[in-house]
């Protein structure tokens, strides 16, 4: 038995490239921003997510890094690592420290400085989440990967790339009314089809970009609730794993962590897919796009470009995704990423969405992958 | 920044290799399908007997000419530069022995970065102004280098200028006062025996090349109290000529201020000789009155910002190749091969 878990507060930065601030300066905005949000004060915990602070910025240790900026010592401070999902994470460990009753208040935040690396050394450090000593050290990077998975899809469904297209057109679309997105502009389905490749078939308007930012959400307890609070019930929260390897899974297009942290999601929080009124989706890549939506139950591997292409998953469609312009347009920062999920899912279920709004959002999935599907984080917020 | 005794320019030269390269031949070889294309259609090429010190005396043999002044008059001498053929020797002496300006001079080879040309005309102005010498030569001068398939080596281009600084009296435009606005900020380097320079990518953007542009010219234009209308003729470094395009609209100079001055369409980007080469081709039909606005870019990081007025006080400012000369001068290098072997970047 649990009790329940509350988001009371949100912060985010503006995802793009912050040449001037750094891991500490941007995670402890928006720990600020978030801990202001909800009016309180007193935090017995802080939970980082965050991939590549070693790799990247030579800084480990980031949680205790984060605490003493941001005033919490000597508050508990953990990272949570779980690769492209380690901001859904750090949220997965505030919810279990909440809901066991060890804390009343616990704050995620997840955090990624990119910017000040090479392309080249990012992509290095992207593919320490795959498997090191089968794939990553063959070359196989991130976008390698996923061009395979995609090509693989193309073959079987008998598609071509531009059946993507609709996945980066809404993203671009949504983004394009979100302050905090990096890339505000819309895009074609022409730009989109004459985009460089990045790893054939995935060009660079089938990826998210590399980028900075940090968002955060503050958890507490049904005791800690105020007035004043305007709460969003953490009505699930689950970790999935599957095969590091690629290469191990018998079907590589069965996003099989995906699959399973959306199910025991949909079980605990005692719903079925119907249910969700939207879907803040990991769109690290249009092909992850498409796959998650099949794992989640939304929609067999027939029918999902289809409908991508009738605008089912647009704002005004049956089924939102990537509100407020998901990996691929509000920018995938990504031990953030999935944090930036959590708070914009808290923001459309109060309905403080702006234009962004969905109408008449009552419960939201959010799902972050992370290694290709190795990882996949899953949480269902009702309002 | 002002000088205690009024200083201006006295004559400039300029030099631009003959050979071109297009860049769409380095594109057949490196570009991946969908990338955008390149920053410009040609590039200068030096020939291999071509290097900054013989294409440094040329553009001060044509300074010196069209100056019109003794050679002995010159007490200063500075190559600035990120292509020395000596890692240690100077350039200057070489240069200034060929121009007959050797023995009392002061003479060194400056460095930083693409504003080592601009950095020697602040020195210029500097020694003039406090009147320890009655001129000075300062010149910016490259054969750039770039690592092939670099994003670079569409751009890298070669050649530049030079510009004797003296008394006012009797210059072609006066120097107004200039500033200097200069960071830790390393955008661009290239190692100790490194042949080709390593650079931050999109970093060379924002927080360098626009940052330190326009605050060293909104410090100049401040300083001087003039707006961008006021000007004639605007020159910036110019790295890619899109990077110009938007500094100026920026600053609120228009497309035709900067045109003029505006050579790395035509020849790509000649590094510490960018922004003199650009000065240059604008002292070449500037009028009587027009005031010229010109801002260099190093990578490092800083720019130097100079504000210039023409006189018309020189006799035949005038005389011998005009930068234009230079420009539709050319000789197509014909494979990427040939090219390299010019730059040589064959290494075995």
């Amino acid at each position: 038995m649990t009790n329940d878990v509350y988001i009371i507060g949100t912060g985010q930065t503006p995802v793009g490239e912050h040449w001037g601030l750094g891991m500490r300066e941007l995670a402890s905005a928006a720990v600020v921003e978030a801990i202001a949000d909800a009016k309180t004060e007193g935090v017995d915990a802080l939970y980082v997510g965050n991939m590549l602070g070693g790799a990247l910025n030579g800084q480990e240790n980031v949680a205790t890094l984060i605490a003493d900026a941001v005033g919490l010592l000597p508050a508990e401070a953990l990272k949570i690592e779980a690769a492209c999902a380690s901001g859904a994470a750090a949220v997965r460990a505030a919810f279990l420290a909440v809901a066991s009753g060890v804390h009343q208040l616990a704050v995620a935040v997840g955090v990624e400085k990119m910017t000040d690396a090479l392309p080249d050394v990012v992509t290095s450090a992207l593919a320490t989440a795959a498997d090191q000593d089968f794939e990553a050290s063959h070359g196989l990077s991130f976008v390698a990967l996923s061009a395979l998975m995609m090509r693989r899809y193309l073959y079987e469904t008998k598609q071509d790339r531009g059946a993507f297209a609709p996945f980066a057109l809404l993203a671009h679309q949504n983004a394009a009314t979100n302050p905090k997105a990096m890339f505000r502009e819309p895009i074609s389905t022409e730009q989109f089809l004459g985009c460089a490749m990045a790893a054939e078939p995935i060009g660079i308007l089938d990826a998210a970009p590399v980028c900075d930012g940090a968002a955060a959400v503050v958890l507490c307890s049904k005791a800690m609730l105020r007035p004043h609070h305007r709460p969003i019930r953490v009505a699930s929260s689950s970790v999935a794993t599957d095969t590091i390897a690629l290469a191990a899974r018998p079907d590589i297009l069965a996003l099989r962590a995906a699959a399973r942290s959306a199910s025991r999601a949909f079980a605990a929080a005692q719903c079925t897919p119907e249910d969700i009124d939207l879907f803040e989706a990991h769109d690290a890549f249009t092909i992850i796009t498409a796959l998650s939506l099949e794992a989640c139950g939304f929609a067999p591997r027939s029918e999902v470009l289809k409908r991508a292409a009738e605008g089912y998953y647009a704002r005004g469609g049956q089924l939102p995704i990537s509100t407020f312009g998901g990996l691929k347009a509000r920018g995938h920062p990504v031990g953030a990423s999935g944090t930036y999920q959590i708070a914009e899912a808290v923001l459309q279920l109060r309905g403080e969405a702006g234009p962004n709004q969905v109408p008449r959002a009552r419960r939201a999935l959010t799902q972050s992958i992370g290694g290709h599907g190795s990882v996949a984080v899953a949480h269902i917020l009702e309002a | 920044m002002k000088s205690k005794i009024p200083v201006g320019i006295l004559g400039y030269g300029a030099y631009i290799p003959r050979l071109r390269l297009h860049t769409k031949i380095i594109s057949a070889i490196w570009r991946a399908a969908g990338s955008a294309a390149p920053a410009v259609a040609e590039k200068s090429v030096p020939a291999l007997d071509e290097d900054v010190i013989t294409m440094s005396i040329e553009a001060g043999r044509t300074a010196l000419e069209r100056a019109g002044i003794a050679p002995d008059r010159i007490g200063a001498l500075w190559v600035g530069t990120e292509s020395k053929p000596y890692a240690v020797k100077p350039s200057a002496t070489v240069v200034a022995q060929a121009l007959g300006i050797t023995p009392q001079l002061v003479a060194a080879d400056m460095e930083f970065a693409c504003k080592a040309g601009s950095e020697a005309m602040q020195a210029a102005v500097a020694f003039v102004g406090s009147g320890l010498v009655q001129g000075a030569l300062a010149i910016g001068m490259d054969t750039a280098q770039a690592r092939p398939g670099d994003a670079l080596e569409y751009t890298a281009g070669s050649g530049g200028a030079a510009m004797l600084f003296g008394p006012a009296s009797g210059a072609l435009a006066l120097v107004e006062a200039s500033t200097s606005f200069v960071t830790d900020t390393p955008d661009f380097f290239r190692r100790e025996h490194a042949p080709f320079p390593e650079h931050g990518g999109r970093f060379t953007g924002e927080p360098s090349y626009f940052h330190h542009t326009l605050s060293a010219s909104r410090r100049l234009l401040n300083e001087v109290g003039r707006e961008p209308k006021e000007y004639a003729h605007a020159v910036f470094h110019q790295p890619v000529p899109k990077f110009v395009e938007r500094v100026a609209k920026e600053l609120g100079f228009t497309e035709e201020q900067v045109r003029t001055g505006l050579v790395a369409r035509r020849m790509g980007n000649a590094y510490a000789g960018s922004s003199l080469l650009g000065l240059a081709a604008v002292l070449d039909v500037a009028r009587p009155g027009d005031r010229i606005f010109f801002c260099s870019y190093g990578s490092g990081a800083g720019s130097d910002a100079f504000s210039f007025q023409i006189t018309g006080a020189a006799a035949n400012p005038r005389r011998g190749p005009t930068v234009e000369d230079y420009l539709s001068r050319s000789h197509h290098v014909g494979e990427y091969g040939e090219y390299l072997r010019a730059r040589r970047k064959i290494r075995y």
